[in-house]
């Protein structure tokens, strides 16, 4: 047995999980798909006393239409996200990121909520709440429900606004603004690997075909998903063309602090950063309708 | 509701049987299997959800055994690499991989072939592309892998799933 001794509980209802909660404060953890949680216990660099598992919580799990856009349970499987005609329908980027999420075994168990809660700023799930503006909403014995923007939540590597008596439950993304394109593209060194850097986009574009709204999210280069306001908004108002995408590119790695590791030097990884915004801004607004 | 535990009794079903052992809460379905039940084809590589080696199928999905706790799949359908065979006769993914030389040590052949199972039974007829992305998650240091992408062809092309 890798994991340091812990104590199990398998509550059936979110009741039960926030009085869990309240009682075991930061020594209790919840398990969701465990993909991220699992290693960290047998590596032992999570030791909490109590693991409280969500997976035979009913009503947790499922997709649902929200507002024009879609509302997914905590414990909704990324394979159930996957294989859903709504996200398909509603939500390409998600549709677009969520294979590129490890591999299937780990799609399998993995959740949309565990994801977003785990807050690895190199995931591809805090990228797409972030670009989409999702709401993630909390939980808690104490302080009932509060709805935080995807903005409020992360707040640094595997660090968010959740409590420690706090339950993420349910994770809505906005529809989609009226002929948006979306794009994710992301540079792995190998299949479902983490990838060294990955870009969400998405771009509007009005009746000339100028740009008229613009989203731009990294993920890899910093301790949150990094959305750009400021390239956002520079984007605002400009033709689409090689040199307004490239202009957006520069400026949008130009305050980068990139550390050098053994997947890549600080440099290498800015200069991926800088082509991967060019080929997902790219993308976008050739789907929103941009000519060729 | 009943209180947090330490250690439990696990039922659950494997590979068609009714199973049960006493285990710790912090046993990994993987160790469970192996240790608890002596059910020692599913291998353990990397022990963190990286190789692949451990893969079952857990009410007919593949998943990393080393990333679920035993006491999680309590009540769950197991598949193991043990449940494949009727007797002597391999399975067909089984026959096709020693068809086509899909492994040299074989340490890493039971999760490729469990990934494999999983694949056919969902896409019977992937592409070569497809088969190589599904494969993507388990390592093999011995192969190369161009024959274990053989293999699930001629598995595929045997209508195997």
């Amino acid at each position: 047995m890798k994991p340091a001794p812990f104590a199990y509980a398998a509550p059936t209802t979110e009741d039960e999980v926030l009085d869990l909660l309240a009682e075991h404060g930061d020594e209790g953890k919840v398990i969701a798909g465990g993909q991220s949680l699992l290693p960290m216990l047998s590596m032992r660099l999570a030791r909490p006393s109590v693991l409280i598992d969500l997976n035979g919580v009913a009503g947790l799990a499922g997709i649902t239409e929200f507002d024009g856009g879609v509302a997914f349970g905590a414990t909704t499987r990324e394979r159930a996200a996957e294989r859903s005609a709504l996200v398909g329908d509603r939500l390409p980027v998600l549709a677009e990121a969520l294979p590129l999420i490890g591999h299937e075994a780990i799609r399998n168990r993995g959740t949309i909520g565990g994801s977003i809660a785990h807050a690895d700023a190199s995931a591809e799930l805090p990228a797409v709440a972030a670009v989409t503006d999702a709401q993630l909403v909390l939980r808690s014995r104490a302080g009932g429900e509060r709805v935080l923007s995807a903005a409020e939540f992360f707040q640094g590597h595997y660090t968010t606004a959740l409590a420690d008596d706090e339950l993420l439950t349910e994770v809505r993304i906005p529809g989609s603004p009226p002929g948006a394109g979306w794009a994710f593209t992301e540079v792995a060194r190998r299949h479902g690997d983490f990838a060294l850097v990955g870009v969400a986009a998405m771009v509007v574009l009005d009746d000339a075909g100028s740009v008229e709204a613009a989203r731009l999210c990294l993920m890899g280069v910093a301790d949150v998903p990094l959305r750009l306001p400021a390239v956002e908004a520079s984007l605002a108002g400009q033709p689409v063309s090689a040199d307004t995408v490239a202009a957006a590119a520069t400026d949008a790695v130009a305050g980068l602090e990139l550390a050098s590791d053994v997947h890549g030097s600080g440099d290498f990884r800015r200069h991926l950063a800088e082509v991967t915004v060019r080929r997902a801004l790219t993308t976008a607004a050739d789907r929103a309708g941009a000519p060729a | 509701m009943t209180s947090p535990l330490t250690s439990t009794d696990i039922s659950l079903r494997v590979n068609g049987e009714e199973r049960s052992a006493t285990a710790d809460v912090r046993t990994t379905l993987a160790d469970f299997l192996r240790e608890g039940l002596g059910l020692t084809g599913t291998h353990l590589g990397c022990e963190h959800g990286v190789c692949g080696a451990c893969t079952v199928l857990l009410d007919g999905a593949a998943v990393r055994s080393c990333l679920l706790l035993a006491v999680q799949a309590r009540g769950a359908e197991v598949t193991t690499v043990e449940g494949l065979a009727e007797g002597d006769r391999l399975h067909p993914v089984q026959q096709a991989f020693h068809d086509s030389h899909a492994f040299q040590c074989g340490f890493c052949t039971p999760g490729f072939v469990m990934t494999t199972v999983a694949l056919l039974a969902e896409e019977p007829t992937p592409s070569r592309e497809r088969i190589r992305e599904c494969l993507s998650g388990n390592v093999c240091r011995c192969t190369g892998y161009q024959s274990i992408v053989d293999g699930v062809a001629l598995a595929a092309s045997r209508d195997a799933g």
